[in-house]
């Protein structure tokens, strides 16, 4: 089958170097394009352009909804479906109620916090269009990668090589593979 | 990155004269140096030293289990609980096993928000612990209702008989905070795990291994745009867990302020209990951290700058334990119940006198040597504060519970509490299960941070970020001679 680029790969050493070209390729207006870290760089998300995520307001949903789940569980059991007296203390009241108002906003926000964080990444994700890739692999140990994928419309094998290589990025190269891979590259750059 | 010397952060005076911080690093590793060292541990065939431990603790959890399920099938009658003792070693045990779990949330979540950089190295493994030693006290309570078959009548669900759970009861508060503290602490310790479980699946050769981390990870990739989300997840987890770590322990004191019970009934309990928390899971992971870093040979990552750091807080949390136990006595005293004096007099010189004095002495008075940066710096004498301090720590909570119930208002009620083997084994099979539980953790599952780590290298950030910490001198040198 015939082989089509999926992205073009630079590798960087130096964190200051990774920093300047992240910059330099979403200045150029490049817009599908990645930077793989062992470890979060301080500044890189904003030198690539990406926007403040908006996963505290899902955290915050999920506490409202905890705090609201947790007056009504303790308001309509106690205080409408069964009324039990116990000890002549009120049915329903907010004082007693607080540890369990805390507890379940703490336990739905931590929740929604997590499955927010999963669905912004898109993760688990089985499988990566550059999981082939030697210089990609390496990046959870200790190499900072730059990918810009094919899609992307301003992506040109020879300009874009030109720009990774004049930015201090070694072992450049255009990672192939068989398949179509424009469908599946949606999933990894927005 | 190599070739740098160690980094230390520099302050400086008005006068000139300038304090060098000790690395939080030793040994000046590369990003590759990390992995490898952190994925040799899970890579490396078992020792059989370490096998022969594990076998050992696994036969302790064992005979702790067994005495469990004997206690299901006989009933609680075999252990020594009687008519005004009815809280005896179980709530004990949930309360000590709880109380330890709370260093690890403090770890990793008030010093992260603190941004105290140290708590990278021990994070991971006071964590672990904060899980496993919740997992063990969550089964005191569950065995302690005589028919746990009916456990999953402390959660509200409807049912045939319409029924609800009491809502007023602090008892219920607990279900929910420890179930709460368990899910949020598993969440946290997770979330923290994927980029390095991720590190460890794409470096270890063992296929299954491979395969294992792979799944577990989830497929992080180390993008740069997850990394965006991913911190902001990991400090609102960490926003969400501190008011967490404060709350569990102080509901937990809440099962004995309700009570009217003299010696229980005081509005100091929540503090204190936490307070008590931390100062015993401190004393705990050092317990274990001391043996770890000897064991997987992890000097250099897990320093003395990070023992004299916990050393200080288990000296601080240490006196305000003390403070707290001065505090009930002179309470008791000054506010004319003769029930509540008593309670406390007869702490101090009853029945119970040995307990309560082997917990001011464990508690209050061996931390004290934590004041010389001499001792607090010496491996042996750290190791057996923090022994110490456990014991203690459990005697507190073995003293607030048996002395507050065995002589209570009316004295033809009196009585005295001793365990049975039964209860002295189940107790020793919680150790057994914890410690295999942290044996495994500190074979197959990243012991350090990896990512954490790698974060805090020296030159590990571009000069221009503006969080809040001063570049390393180095750099500064260097960027000016470039």
């Amino acid at each position: 089958m015939e082989q089509r680029p999926v992205a073009t790969v630079a590798e960087f050493r130096d964190v200051n170097a990774l920093v300047a070209a992240a910059r330099a390729v979403y200045e150029r207006g490049y817009t599908r394009f990645d930077c793989y870290t062992p470890y979060p760089v301080h500044g890189l998300d904003r030198a690539m352009g990406v926007r403040r995520t908006i996963l505290p307001y899902i955290s915050f949903l999920g506490g409202v909804t905890g705090l609201a789940s947790a007056l009504l569980l303790q308001w309509w059991t106690g205080g409408y479906d069964y009324r039990l007296n116990i000890g002549g203390k009120p049915f329903f009241a907010v004082q007693f109620s607080v540890p369990i108002d805390f507890e379940l906003t703490v336990l739905l926000c931590a929740f929604f916090t997590l499955f927010g964080l999963l669905g912004l990444c898109k993760l688990p994700m089985w499988w990566h269009p550059l999981q082939g890739d030697a210089s990609f692999r390496r990046a959870t140990d200790d190499t900072f990668v730059v990918a810009i994928f094919s899609d992307d419309p301003r992506y040109t094998i020879k300009d874009t090589e030109e720009l990774l290589r004049s930015m201090g990025g070694t072992n450049v190269h255009v990672h192939t593979a068989s398949a179509d891979p424009s469908t599946t590259l949606q999933s990894v750059t927005t | 990155m190599s070739t740098t010397t160690a980094v230390q952060t520099a302050h400086h005076r008005s006068d000139g004269v300038r304090f060098e911080r000790e690395p939080l690093v030793l040994g000046n590793p590369t990003l590759h140096d990390i992995t490898a060292k952190i994925a040799s541990i899970a890579e490396d065939k078992p020792t059989p030293k370490y096998l022969l431990a594990l076998s050992f603790t696994a036969a302790i959890a064992a005979w702790g289990v067994g005495c469990i399920l004997y206690t299901i099938l006989t009933g609680i009658g075999v252990w020594g609980l009687n008519n005004p003792i009815g809280w005896g070693w179980d709530i004990t045990n949930f309360v000590f096993w709880i109380g330890i779990g709370h260093a690890g949330t403090l770890i990793s979540a008030i010093l992260f928000l603190f941004r105290q950089k140290w708590r990278t190295a021990i994070n991971r493994s006071a964590e672990a612990m904060t899980i496993f030693a919740v997992i063990c006290a969550g089964l005191f309570p569950l065995i302690h209702v005589g028919r746990i078959w009916f456990a999953y009548w402390l959660i509200p669900y409807p049912n045939q008989m319409q029924m609800w759970t009491n809502f007023r009861s602090p008892l219920e508060w607990d279900v929910f905070a420890v179930s709460t503290y368990l899910t949020v602490s598993l969440i946290f310790w997770f979330l923290g795990m994927v980029p390095d479980l991720a590190t460890l699946r794409d470096v270890v050769k063992n296929k299954v291994a491979k395969r294992l981390y792979g799944f577990f990870s989830l497929g992080w990739s180390g993008s740069m745009r997850h990394w965006h989300h991913y911190e902001m997840a990991y400090l609102i987890l960490a926003g969400l867990s501190t008011p967490l770590v404060l709350s569990v322990h102080s509901v937990v004191s809440l099962d004995f302020t309700a009570g009217i019970l003299p010696g229980w009934h005081t509005t100091i309990f929540p503090p204190y209990f936490v307070a008590g928390a931390i100062f015993s899971g401190f004393a705990m992971v050092m317990t274990l951290l001391v043996i770890t870093r000897e064991v997987l040979d992890l000097k250099e990552l897990i320093t003395m700058k990070h023992l004299e750091n916990m050393n200080k807080i288990i000296l601080a949390t240490g006196m305000m334990v003390g403070y707290a136990y001065a505090m009930e006595f002179f309470i008791a005293q000054y506010s004319g119940n003769p029930y509540e004096a008593f309670v406390f007099i007869n702490r101090a010189t009853g029945d119970y006198a040995w307990a309560y004095w082997t917990m001011v002495l464990c508690n209050v008075v061996s931390p004290q040597v934590f004041w010389s940066r001499r001792l607090r710096r010496n491996i042996p004498v750290m190791f057996i504060v923090s022994i110490l301090v456990n014991i203690g720590m459990w005697f507190e909570r073995f003293t607030i519970i048996a002395t507050s119930l065995h002589h209570d208002f009316l004295p033809a009620s009196w009585g005295y509490y001793t365990p049975t083997w039964v209860e002295v084994s189940i107790f020793a099979g919680t150790i057994g299960i914890f410690l295999t539980l942290f044996l495994l953790f500190a074979k197959y599952i990243p012991v350090i941070a990896i990512a954490e780590v790698k974060a805090i290298l020296p030159d590990a950030q571009p000069q221009h970020s503006h969080h809040g910490v001063e570049a390393p001198s180095h750099q500064v040198e260097q960027s000016t001679s470039v």
